[in-house]
């Protein structure tokens, strides 16, 4: 029987010559994932197992990336438990000052492959899927029995398969094609399945454009966001890899549980409005409201070419007077090499506050929280009501370019109008 | 099992935001987490929640973050079931394996208001509309999931397993 992505992967890491969507399986897992938000719970948990050691201490991570560097004395508190656990277990850790947003972090530095099952205790778990591998959020107490057994209970998802056509065009990107996704289907449009990701127009954003339409997957209620590794896919995993990976491909003639078909070269920056990330309209349809904050970071757009993207729109241009501009390279090698670059120069000159790695203001943690009725423009993943802070605060989610952008002009703006 | 409580009511797509927001994700225990419950959407939900209260909402509650802070806070604030058209599957999972019971069924959605009594059979799904009554049944858990139930939630569920291997 053909198979999906999804359904290749997941056989595979239950024994088995092919699964159906629908199916309950036992699946073996190639990494778990936790972050100091989710672990703290994770390991009470654990101890409650009664088990000594995690399954494979290599394939274990914590990752400090929400509240770090610690934020007040609970957050220190829980990032100690974290750090004792992770060193008494000898999992892999990053200390702060060379750790960063987990999942970006994990990718670049090889550790969830191609071909992997991974779960993760964070909900954008679902990132690394751009690799072609099968990745999924879960609770701090699934994580807990994973990180103990090494295997998982899961229901083969059914898959959507959504096929990019086209070029974008010159501001257009990732971030882009996944609101007018989620747009389209909404919130729970993809509840429960696997978003299967094909199209031409994947061969023209980068790695990194790829990892943000993974990224949000789990904001269209998705599973998984898996995409098929090609040569971009290759070339980004061939150097970093800390062991052996697995290409899968899904079968021509898979049964989906439906097909959507996009031309995106016709595609706008779009802009998701308050307060739902499905609230997706082109940004010429955005109303130009006057802004307090921007925030450009976080797992979805604080790589290194969404740096350099807002970099380009901001640089020799200032702030708007009445505006902060709070940017956050989303790991330490981003940031390293946005200062090598000069990027990090250009947005200081620019007047914007530049950070040290955290996902800080992304979930309302800290560094850029919103009072009433402050409104941010944010490259993150999420809108709802009181994300970022005060609940009757609000956050337009956006690219990089249309966030410099509207950082220079005070308002929500498009990258052309500020450039020209 | 059953259950009796009158009703919490709310709309589609509740995130987890709204159910505990991330000022409060330092916090480890769930009876003070439960202090913060809904805050956002409804400030008076901590002060008006009996014991056995239930939360009746739209569909794909609990969409959003994967925090397990959310199913832990509503279930220390008192809340002894969920009834809703869908859930997001992260907090469904989260749910069950916290020993949160959490029911499906659109009728019931449909034919409640905030306030009313409600009686839930957990074993066959059975929801009563004191208050109006009418009589609804949410979709059946599947074996599996009662197994897992029944065993006490994940972590026991996981020992036995564990046991079983060993032994």
């Amino acid at each position: 029987m053909p198979m999906t992505m999804a359904e290749k992967i997941l056989a595979a890491h239950c024994g088995r010559d092919e699964v159906r969507a629908g199916e309950l399986i036992s699946c073996r897992l190639d990494f778990v994932m936790s972050n100091d938000v989710t672990a703290p719970l994770a390991i009470q948990e654990f101890r409650r197992l009664g088990v000594e050691r995690v399954f494979d201490a290599q394939r274990v991570a914590f990752i400090p990336s929400h509240f770090i560097p610690n934020k007040d004395i609970q957050s220190a508190e829980n990032a100690k438990l974290m750090r004792e656990f992770a060193l008494e277990q000898g999992t892999v850790y990053y200390e702060q000052g060379r750790a960063g947003v987990d999942h970006v972090l994990l990718p670049d530095d090889g550790w969830v492959l191609p071909g992997d099952a991974v779960v993760g205790a964070d909900s954008h778990t679902c990132t690394y899927g751009a690799l072609g591998c099968f990745a999924t959020g879960m609770g701090s107490t699934d994580v807990a029995c994973a990180m103990a057994t090494g295997d998982i209970w899961m229901r083969v998802p059914a898959s959507i398969k959504f096929v990019y056509k086209g070029r974008p065009g010159r501001w257009v990107g990732g971030k882009d094609i996944i609101l007018h996704t989620i747009g389209d289907i909404g919130v729970d449009g993809a509840l429960y399945c696997a978003m299967e990701f094909h199209g031409e127009a994947l061969g023209e954003i980068g790695m990194e454009g790829r990892f943000t339409i993974s990224n949000m997957a789990i904001e269209a209620g998705g599973k998984a966001g898996l995409m098929v590794p090609d040569d971009v896919t290759l070339d980004y995993v061939r150097p970093r890899a800390k062991r052996e990976w697995t290409v899968y491909q899904p079968d021509p003639d898979a049964l989906y549980q439906e097909v959507r078909e996009y031309d995106v070269s016709a595609l706008e920056p779009m802009v998701a409005l308050p307060s739902s990330p499905a609230n997706a309209v082109p940004l010429s349809k955005a109303p130009p409201v006057e802004i307090d904050q921007v925030f450009i970071g976080s797992c979805t757009n604080g790589r290194l070419a969404d740096l350099r993207l807002a970099a380009e729109v901001i640089d020799g241009r200032k702030v708007h007077p009445r505006v902060r501009c709070i940017v956050i390279p989303a790991s330490h090698d981003v940031y390293l090499q946005a200062l090598r670059e000069g990027l990090l120069e250009t947005f200081a000159e620019a007047g914007c506050a530049v950070s040290t790695t955290t996902c800080g203001p992304c979930l309302g943690g800290y560094m850029g929280i919103l009072a009433e009725g402050e409104r941010c423009v944010s490259t993150s993943n999420r809108n709802f009501p009181g994300r970022m802070g005060h609940a009757r605060s609000e956050v337009y989610l956006a690219n990089p370019a249309v966030a410099a952008a509207s950082a220079v002009a005070g308002r929500l703006a498009g990258p052309e109008e500020v450039t020209r | 099992m059953s259950l009796r409580g009158h009703v919490h009511r709310y709309g589609a797509n509740v995130d987890t935001d709204a159910i505990i927001p991330a000022r409060y994700l330092n916090i480890n225990d769930a009876q003070e987490l439960a202090e913060h419950c809904m805050e956002d959407i409804d400030a008076e939900f901590v002060a008006r929640v009996q014991p056995g209260d239930i939360i009746v909402a739209d569909t794909n509650f609990g969409c959003g973050s994967s925090r397990e802070h959310a199913p832990l806070c509503i279930k220390a604030a008192g809340v002894s079931c969920i009834i809703a058209k869908s859930f997001a599957r992260i907090f469904y999972r989260n749910s069950i394996n916290i020993g949160l019971p959490i029911l499906e069924c659109d009728e019931a959605v449909e034919g409640t208001e905030s306030g009313d009594e409600l009686e839930v059979e957990l074993e066959s799904g059975t929801i009563r509309n004191l208050t109006r009554g009418r009589m609804f049944q949410a979709k059946p858990y599947p074996d599996f999931m009662l197994e897992l139930m029944g065993a006490g939630g994940l972590v026991e569920y996981t020992k036995r397993r564990l046991a079983g291997r060993s032994g």
